[in-house]
């Protein structure tokens, strides 16, 4: 299979001007009898379902949740990069696709990241036009910080809740579609397989979550706005219901699955306290804006941290990077956090967790000013922990939290399945290895509102549709298959809860395929998938039927579907022989411990085939090259 | 610790319901509410029982997803706190924690804690927007908005719509959740042009759908995770008077409410006289 990426040929500025002349347009009045389903409502599947609305087309909106506005992106804090230089502190499209590019560690599209970064600037506008009360200066004037791993402020914020009010701007322009009629939204409906007919994705099968009813929805294109896979690892940053099954599905239906051993782990968590735990909190690395990171110089140093002073800590980043100091980016500070706890200089109960230090931004600038930046996240530690992080400093601990690969897109977000598009975290494309701060949201609005918006309408112009019936044989196969999953699952009738099931695969990954690799952990990781998956599907219990809500059932097909990527996850962490952003494998580092790239040999996107139940996947290879932004060791020092 | 869950139980919403005990013994006062009741369902399923159905996402406070009556208080006893963050050291060795789902005529029952809180994306869908298409903005730094304007529309738009504050009312009123929206939007200048049409739309939606009128009790926002300010209130109610007088002659479009499951939101639009 030849991964065609589509991107126009001549200058990187003018490609995407290029490609948008170059697409065919529906004809305004013939929109309407175009159906397109757009699967999740976060920031790329909303803003896409809400602008696809407004041009005219016939959309169908699906989520899990009971509304379109609980979406995960509702959980973003710190907030949206976008290339506007208000901060004439030397920004420019040109800088942010540098940084992005360099950020991902070389691993990203260079003609992606670019357009991202062109767009990133009409995203603010489009956000403030719909009332999204970005935080302001005295002046009137929009508010910019700095936000891990870049130099220069181009961060807009809404206090600690960037997600929410931009997801809110979302779902309020999905709702006046709704009310326009353009757009019908299916809540608390998921979507369990894809029709492809005559090798195009032609529709989905869907589950009603309250009534079970098993239905389809036939269209002329599919778009998936699903989100990331991080809960493969069971605790991460992710909402519980964030899922991998929709992508998985229509990974096995034919659209390579890209780069699955990338995934990012987030600096500043809340540590875990038990066996129960259900889900890791982030605090948004904002604070390493203000926050000074340290442990203590000597191992199993267990005083209170106010008793150790100031010459027995270690304040390692700013040590070890003294120009990016704590805000150097996410993986390079969670390395350097599992490394000094591997080094037994962790705190905490636990000994996983390192301080994150606000008494010396308190002295600075006054408990009142760090309230007024930080309230919310400061009551929301102290919520959980009980600890006052005014008084005493954070205890942070690295966690999952996002995913750079997923299912392979090319320049127009189109899957190797024509007709069916991916977009938002769901897709692979940005980001490279690793994701800068402040990124995921720019990339899912850029997405939603600005790119798939054309792309979809120059497939729908550029092709014919038949009418396609639910009696098709593929609409019945793709039924049938559904309902045999369904009927399995709870035929089992076994002695473990799916809950179990997943938290243990879930240490199997992020013990092997986790922080740092090896050939070893990950073969052993393999075996280990393997056996764990064949028990599950002779031993998991899930009671009640399938023709209500059931929430065991619900998460029993997609801890199915984890099984099968977390080995995906672990085949493509132990092809890519070198170190990349996200993925440290330990066999590949500098004498100092930095991530070790290897481009002569790597330096390409790994789409993986799936080849049916039990067969070893096929890798093809999507070469990238680098015309504009030179590939270099990335040094934060 | 060791407490007593007292739980509604609920098969469907035309299946009548009834509280069941549990034990719950091993609770580690760090757990939240939540991995409390993840916990008892672990031990339902493996025992062969129907676990509990319960609302729940993002279970950092912020999607809106989970909400409960805790003896009779929507989230629980702890201030500006949903339940998923509700951890259970703020509970007393021994108690008995009665939890039922909301509980509103306009919230119709789904199972166990579950209700159907689409009465409140109908609010939205009637006029909780700026209705500007994509494409369409000037420069996000064109219209300057004061540092004041900016902060208080942001403390009304922090509401994260759980419906706490409709359990929470005697009326079962949704006043809260809708003057929240239409003060976020009428605080700043991007949405003054539809200030009136908005709030004579989304008052209107918020009186077709089953909630009761605001009486000016104020457990609404005692119990708001997000302590969305009452003031909002007074800010629709102005609003609305306002409109009703501008806009006298304008129709109002209303949404139907539903309640089926099996048609997603395809609305039946009603149109009457503002007045």
């Amino acid at each position: 299979m030849e991964l065609d990426a589509r991107i126009p040929a001549g200058p990187i500025e003018k490609l995407w001007d290029r490609a948008r002349f170059d697409m065919k347009l529906v004809n305004p009045a013939n929109k309407r009898k175009h159906r397109i389903i757009i699967v999740g409502s976060g920031l790329a599947g909303g803003s896409a379902a809400a602008t696809l609305g407004e041009l005219g087309y016939n959309v169908d909106c699906f989520c899990f949740q009971d509304s379109p506005r609980r979406a995960h992106s509702i959980a973003a804090q710190g907030g949206i990069n976008a290339a506007k230089n208000y901060q004439n502190d030397g920004d420019s499209i040109y800088r942010l696709f540098y940084d992005t590019v360099k950020g991902g560690d070389f691993r990203a599209r260079e003609a992606n990241v670019y357009r991202l970064a062109q767009i990133s600037v009409e995203i603010i506008d489009q956000c403030v036009a719909q009332g999204v009360p970005f935080a302001r200066e005295y002046g009137g004037t929009l508010a910019n910080r700095s936000f891990g791993g870049a130099q220069v402020s181009r961060t807009f914020y809404a206090r600690g809740q960037t997600g929410q009010q931009l997801l809110l701007g979302a779902y309020q322009a999905l709702e006046r579609q709704v009310q326009a009629g353009t757009v019908t939204m299916y809540p608390r409906t998921e979507m369990l397989d894809l029709i492809v007919i005559d090798g195009r994705a032609r529709g989905i099968v869907t589950r009603n979550l309250v009534t079970g009813e098993i239905d389809t929805r036939i269209a002329d294109a599919v778009i998936l706005g699903t989100g990331g896979y991080g809960n493969v690892y069971y605790l991460s940053t992710n909402a519980k219901g964030s899922n991998v099954t929709a992508c998985w599905r229509a990974h096995k239906r034919g659209a390579l699955f890209a780069n699955p051993c990338y995934t990012q782990i987030h600096p500043t968590c809340i540590p875990v306290s038990g066996d129960y735990q259900s889900k890791l909190t982030l605090m948004s690395e904002s604070l390493r804006n203000d926050g000074r990171i340290w442990v203590p110089v000597k191992k199993g140093d267990t005083r209170p941290p106010d008793q150790i002073p100031e010459s027995e800590r270690d304040y390692y980043l700013e040590r070890k990077y003294p120009s990016f100091g704590n805000l150097v980016p996410r993986d390079v500070a969670s390395r350097n956090a599992k490394a000094v706890c591997d080094e037994g200089r962790g705190v905490g109960v636990t000994g996983l967790g390192v301080y994150l230090d606000f008494s010396d931004a308190i002295r600075r600038v006054g408990e009142n000013t760090i309230r007024e930046r930080y309230g919310n996240l400061f009551d929301m530690y102290e919520r959980i922990t009980d600890d006052n992080p005014y008084k005493a400093p954070m205890r942070i601990y690295p966690a999952i939290h996002y995913t750079m690969g997923g299912l392979w897109v090319d320049y127009h977000l189109m899957s190797t399945i024509p007709g069916l598009f991916v977009i938002g975290e769901a897709n692979f494309s940005d980001h490279g290895a690793n994701r800068l701060g402040a990124s995921a949201l720019m990339q899912g609005l850029s997405d939603g509102y600005f790119v798939v918006p054309y792309t979809v309408g120059n497939y729908i112009a550029s092709n014919k549709f038949e009418l396609v019936s639910d009696s098709h044989p593929e609409v019945r196969n793709a039924v049938a298959c559904v309902q045999q999953t369904i009927k399995k699952l709870i035929s089992i009738n076994g002695k473990r809860t799916v809950d179990s099931f997943h938290r243990q695969l879930g240490k199997i990954v992020w013990d092997y395929c986790g922080m740092s690799r090896n050939a070893e952990g990950l073969e052993r990781a393999i075996q280990e998938i393997r056996e764990l998956r064949d028990e599950y599907w002779t031993n998991v219990r899930v009671l009640g039927m399938g023709e209500e809500l059931n929430q065991s059932l619900e998460k029993a097909g997609r801890v199915a579907d984890f099984f099968e990527l977390a080995e995906l996850m672990c085949i493509d962490a132990l092809e890519r022989n070198e170190s990349c952003g996200g993925h440290f494998r330990e066999e590949f580092q500098t004498p100092d411990g930095e991530a070790l790239r290897d481009d002569a040999n790597y330096s390409y996107v790994a789409a993986w085939e799936y080849r049916g139940y039990g067969n070893p996947p096929t890798l093809h290879k999507e070469p990238l090259t680098f015309e504009y932004v030179h590939p270099s060791q990335r040094s934060y020092k | 610790m060791r407490l007593t869950l007292k739980i509604w139980r609920q098969k469907n919403w035309n299946t009548p319901g009834k509280f069941v005990s549990y034990p719950a013994n091993n609770v580690n006062p760090e757990m939240s509410m939540l991995e409390c009741l993840d916990v008892l369902n672990e031990q339902l399923i493996e025992r062969g029982e129907d676990p509990v159905a319960f609302e729940h996402d993002c279970r950092e406070g912020i999607c809106g997803s989970c909400g409960f009556m805790i003896n009779g208080v929507a989230h629980g006893p702890l201030p500006a706190t949903t339940v998923c963050q509700l951890t259970m050291r703020h509970f007393k060795e021994g108690q008995e924690l009665v939890l039922e789902p909301w509980r509103a005529k306009a919230f119709p029952a789904i199972k166990d804690l579950v209700v159907d809180r689409r009465a409140f994306d109908r609010i939205i869908a009637a006029g909780g927007y700026v209705s500007v298409s994509t494409g369409n903005a000037p420069d996000g730094n064109a219209i300057p908005v004061s540092k004041e304007d900016a902060d208080r529309a942001m403390d009304a738009a922090a509401c994260i719509g759980c419906g706490a504050c409709v359990a929470a009312c005697p009326n079962a009123s949704a006043a809260l959740f809708t003057g929240a929206k239409i003060t976020h939007l009428g605080i700043l200048p991007q949405g003054k042009p539809e200030q009136d049409i908005r709030a004579l739309r989304m008052v209107s939606q918020m009186n077709t759908e089953a909630f009761g009128g605001c009486t000016n009790i104020g457990e609404c926002t005692a119990v708001c995770p997000k302590e969305i300010p009452l003031e909002v209130i007074a800010g629709m109610n102005r609003d609305y008077l306002r409109a009703s007088w501008r806009e006298r002659d304008k129709l109002v479009t209303t949404i139907r409410p539903f309640t089926e499951w099996s048609t997603g939101s395809k609305l039946k639009i009603d149109e009457h006289a503002s007045s």
